[in-house]
């Protein structure tokens, strides 16, 4: 049996994990490597890292901190940040991630996803779309730059695009619901899926398992992207790495998934 | 002493790191003298087939691999396309593949997918026993597996196949002739299911 997985995101900005709000306050939740170690001893399904600096700051990935979050990972990693070009992205790969992450790039030159596709294999290149609900519109904005630079592109026919060019998975962050932890945002997952066939993650606003059940019941196989849930605990929002143990995560999938 | 083929493909490192976690000796081989005293071989993969044959063909290990596994019997293992490239062909591409086990490699039937992605096969599985193996020792019964492909290895021969998984249809997720094993799945990615299914490896 096939399950969903349930995949932490984490941050990086200045060599520590954060996570923000609404894309904005980066709060400091820990040490990356740290993170790690203990998603490893909790068995997740996958893990995307980000890097929200290296874009933002035009500087080149974190090539040596990428390799140690590698070496350390016992489940497949998704790495995403500053990735400007094909030779960065083979760097990358490299290093031992199994998939690599673009977003900046393949918004202003959707070309490179056929040249990052045909040297690695769809398999291993997702492309992050983050995305902002238009004022009096059902439609979705993208957005690059940790969500401060408007693209003018609207996710549905971008994420068409992208699917066409041979990337192999599409990942949609809304921005306003990053933090809030809420509940993910179920109109934008219901467009995005009925839009496209590829494996989808879905990313931002998940406050609960409930939240991720919900997901799992009204899709099946999907990703769960989870934040904050995954690294704060209470209604303080205490820093605690956490993820459900192997029998709660079967037991919420058991739930909630409809075959 | 383990030695893990290194052309070009693949995550080798998490490999090595295992091996490391298990105090188990193992090295990266990327040329043909270094394969002396390994009495082991991991052949990776990922990818597309062509792409992974061209540059195992060209990578100058081929003839002293095919030697050490069809004339000396040393146990190999190859994981997702590198079980893949153990068949005659694949519908992915037009480059012939190894031939160490009576096979061809097809694209998934997705008729049978309810799913709204049909491919590729990517996320966590469950595979089932079809005999009793040494690989697959200390693991529990239909344990799960990290999988990511597009296209199945279909034995000719129906008592090759060592595990099943269910996608759609069934498929073959782990081969075994003899001394070659295959297994679709990504051992090296799969926590501690496949850090015991590579520690098996190391003992057969």
């Amino acid at each position: 049996m096939l399950y969903p997985r349930i995949i932490p995101s984490l941050l990086i900005h200045n060599k520590g994990l954060v996570k923000t709000t609404q894309f904005k306050n980066p709060k400091y939740v820990g040490d990356p490597l740290n993170a790690v170690k203990i998603f490893n001893e909790k068995f997740v399904d996958e893990l995307i890292v980000t890097d929200i600096d290296a874009s933002v700051n035009q500087s080149e990935p974190d090539y040596a901190m990428i390799e140690k979050l590698a070496m350390e990972c016992r489940m497949p990693l998704c790495y995403g940040g500053g990735i400007k070009n094909i030779y960065q992205a083979k760097k990358i790969f490299s290093l031992g991630v199994e998939k690599i992450a673009i977003s900046s790039i393949a918004i202003n030159n959707p070309d490179i996803i056929i040249e990052l596709s045909e040297l690695v294999g769809s398999q291993s290149i997702i492309v992050v779309l983050d995305v902002k609900k238009k004022f009096l519109s059902s439609k979705y904005e993208i957005y690059i730059n940790n969500g401060k630079e408007k693209t003018g592109k609207e996710l549905i026919s971008f994420a068409k695009l992208a699917e066409s060019l041979g990337a192999g998975e599409i990942v949609v962050n809304s921005i306003d619901k990053d933090g809030m932890m809420e509940g993910y945002d179920y109109n934008l997952v219901k467009n995005i899926r009925n839009s496209i066939n590829l494996p989808l993650t879905v990313l931002g606003g998940a406050g609960s398992l409930h939240d991720i059940g919900k997901l799992i019941s009204d899709y099946s196989i999907i990703g769960a992207g989870v934040g904050s849930l995954f690294v704060f605990k209470g209604k303080y929002k205490a820093v605690l790495i956490n993820y459900p143990n192997n029998k709660e995560k079967i037991d919420l999938i058991n739930t909630y998934l409809k075959y | 002493m383990i030695g893990i083929l290194n052309y070009g493909l693949g995550n080798i490192n998490a490999f090595t790191n295992i091996y490391k976690i298990l105090d188990i000796p193992c090295k990266i081989i990327s040329s043909k003298n270094e394969l002396s005293g390994v009495d082991r071989m991991i052949l990776p993969g990922v990818g597309a087939f062509d792409y992974a044959m061209k540059r195992f063909n060209e990578s100058g290990l081929r003839n002293k691999v095919e030697k050490m596994v069809l004339d000396s019997g040393i146990p190999v293992i190859g994981i997702c396309v590198g079980m893949q490239m153990l068949a005659n062909f694949s519908e992915e591409g037009k480059e012939e593949g190894l031939g160490w086990i009576p096979a061809d490699v097809r694209l998934f039937n997705t008729s049978n997918i309810s799913y709204k992605t049909k491919l590729p096969h990517m996320g966590w599985n469950t595979i089932k026993f079809r005999s009793d193996e040494y690989l697959f020792k200390n693991l529990n019964d239909n344990p799960r597996f990290y999988f990511l492909h597009s296209y199945y290895f279909k034995s000719k021969k129906d008592n090759l196949i060592i595990s099943e998984t269910k996608y759609g249809d069934k498929f073959t997720s782990s081969i075994r002739l003899n001394n070659i094993y295959g297994v679709q799945y990504h051992p090296e990615k799969s926590h501690q299911n496949g850090i015991q299914l590579l520690y098996n490896f190391s003992k057969i």
